[in-house]
């Protein structure tokens, strides 16, 4: 589903500045793949996805989705293939516009947007089906402006956005980190729900290890702007927290010195 | 007291024809959270070139239209300045604006002032009345109506904005008015669903300022002349209009009535201004009245939320613990 071959790129290049940020990725995602990926600050997971959604062009190589190459695509294009869930919950919708009107913003993704109305009325009712099942009411607030919600209900409000016209690809960036525990359970469970639902081809990046053991049939570790560990199956079912930051040490010859991923033991 | 009438149903009249230029500036001032000064330039454009192709005898119906295309125009440049070479949009609209002070005086072939005295103009058809006199070029028809000058501007303007809100109304409905929209409110998350958000910003420039122009071309046919600074603070008036509207139809959320207050915000702002005008002010004073509007306007919210908050603090409760 998704083939990314020898990505590089590099951030201010020929400058003081300059950030490795990734070099040379290469990936290769089946369909219905659900793929955690962990590393620490500065690893290349947000540059990877960013990359993949478009967000900045790549230095070289190239990436594919259902066997089409996007590598030059602008971001806006890419979004026909490729559902996103930010970090920030501000970030993925709307504020001054109503709940449905974000939903038919979504429904709409990559397709060509004309003189038609903006949201149909029979379109209505599957909205507030979907709605119904994120059990936060919001199915009888449909009309209400989506900056009055809490980042929580912005957050799932924003996953059921992302798969609402199943995309080829689904990106979430740390898309829970941003929520208190409670919450961000609730819309981890919500993920994969709608994940195996619709069994999407999903990369989730977490600083949360124990959910990237948990979630998910593949797991892959990233160090340095490189793909340093990747593990399906089976074995990624065995794995422990220790496991990973044994892991960590011994494919990138340092501790795993960061304090997020320390504390998500 | 009927001469204050008189100038208040004139500045009626002056007010909803500059409400079309608010409505544009709602365009990229309040759906797009840009501030757009090419206006000053874009409306000054419509009234020249609707003017001068007037005087050059063309139907004043099409002199309008092509007015508007002007307007168009001066918002692709814009909107190519900001989206194409990345200039912020603030800077963008000042170049559009500085070169159209040139342009709008080629336009009117190096003349400051074009008047539209004698000259039949949209508004003229519907003029049966010169103070007391009966018009003797106009139809039978119109001679009975007997509207005056700033009577058939207002009747003009209230037909012209009521269909304009209708069509924006609507515009603003359908999948592209809504991917606007939403370029206003959140531009990553937009691009994320598909859209190409230079064109969208493109787009609601050029709207924007096709509307300015509409206004300043209309302006120059209540006015009958265009002057190549008739535009001059043009934004801060359409401004006021927006905050004015705003204030007093804070109640309304449906969005055509959003869109009608900016329309009567213009219409309250110039009887204001007549009226500190009658009460003997100098009209030269009155930009820097309507600044102080604008400035008031908007800094109230801010003050108002900074005292509540200070207020919201209780002296003494730490003793309560």
């Amino acid at each position: 589903m998704l083939d990314i071959k020898n990505v590089r790129k590099t951030f201010n290049k020929g400058t003081i500045n300059e950030k490795k940020a990734l070099n040379g990725i290469n990936l290769h995602l089946n369909e219905g793949d659900f793929v955690t990926v962990i590393g620490g600050n500065g690893a290349g997971k947000s540059t990877m996805l960013n990359m993949i959604a478009g967000v900045y062009p790549i230095d070289s190589g190239k990436i594919e989705i259902a066997g089409v190459n996007i590598s030059r695509e602008p971001e806006y294009k890419r979004a026909k293939y490729i559902g996103r869930v930010f970090q920030d919950p501000m970030m993925g919708t709307a504020a001054g516009m109503e709940i449905q009107e974000n939903l038919a913003l979504a429904l709409r993704r990559g397709e060509r947007r004309g003189l038609g109305w903006g949201i149909k009325s029979d379109e209505k009712e599957g909205y507030r089906e979907s709605l119904k099942r994120l059990g936060l009411g919001l199915e009888d607030r449909m009309t209400s402006k989506v900056g009055l919600l809490s980042g929580g209900q912005r957050q799932a409000l924003t996953l059921l956005m992302a798969t609402l016209k199943k995309p080829k690809l689904l990106l979430l960036d740390e898309h829970t980190a941003a929520l208190d525990p409670k919450t961000a359970a609730k819309v981890l469970a919500l993920t994969e729900e709608l994940v195996a639902e619709s069994n999407l081809t999903t990369l989730m990046v977490t600083h949360n290890m124990k959910d990237a053991i948990a979630i998910g049939n593949r797991l892959i570790m990233m160090n340095d702007g490189r793909i340093i560990y990747d593990v399906a199956g089976e074995e990624k079912k065995k794995l422990t927290v220790d496991d990973l930051l044994r892991k960590f040490a011994e494919a990138s010859g340092e501790e795993f010195a960061n304090d997020r991923m320390m504390l998500a033991k | 007291m009927s001469n204050l009438l008189t100038s208040l149903l004139g500045a009626t009249g002056q007010g909803i024809l500059w409400g079309i230029m608010a409505l544009g500036v709602y365009i990229t001032y309040k759906l797009l959270d840009i501030a757009d000064l090419t206006v000053d330039g874009s409306f000054a454009l419509g009234g020249c070139t609707c003017a001068t192709l007037i005087l050059m005898g063309v139907n004043p119906v099409l002199a309008t239209i092509i007015a508007v295309g002007a307007g168009l125009l001066a918002g692709f440049v814009t909107g190519v300045l900001h989206t194409v070479f990345d200039i912020p949009a603030i800077l963008a609209g000042i170049l559009t604006q500085i070169s159209l002070w040139s342009i709008n005086l080629r336009i009117q072939g190096g003349r400051s002032n074009v008047p539209l005295l004698n000259t039949e103009t949209i508004i003229s058809k519907f003029v049966g009345r010169s103070g007391n006199t009966v018009v003797a070029t106009a139809s039978p028809f119109i001679q009975k109506l007997g509207l005056t000058q700033s009577q058939a501007s207002l009747i003009v303007g209230i037909v012209i904005v009521v269909i304009l809100v209708a069509v924006m109304y609507w515009f603003f409905g359908t999948e592209i008015g809504s991917a606007l929209r939403a370029t206003g409110n959140n531009e990553a998350m937009i691009r994320a669903l598909g859209v190409n958000t230079n064109r969208t910003k493109l787009l609601a420039l050029m709207l924007s300022n096709g509307l300015v122009a509409l206004s300043g071309a209309f302006v120059a046919q209540m006015q009958k002349y265009a002057d190549i600074g008739m535009g001059q603070g043009a934004i801060v008036i359409a401004l006021a209009a927006i905050i004015i509207g705003e204030v007093l139809m804070k109640r309304f959320i449906n969005f055509g009535a959003k869109l009608a207050s900016a329309a009567i915000g213009a219409v309250i702002y110039f009887i204001i201004r007549a009226i500190v005008l009658y009460l003997g002010l100098n009209a030269n004073d009155m930009k820097l009245i309507s600044a102080i509007i604008v400035a008031l306007a908007l800094s109230i919210p801010t003050v108002s939320q900074k005292l509540a908050i200070k207020n919201a603090y209780t002296e003494g409760d730490e003793d309560n613990a």
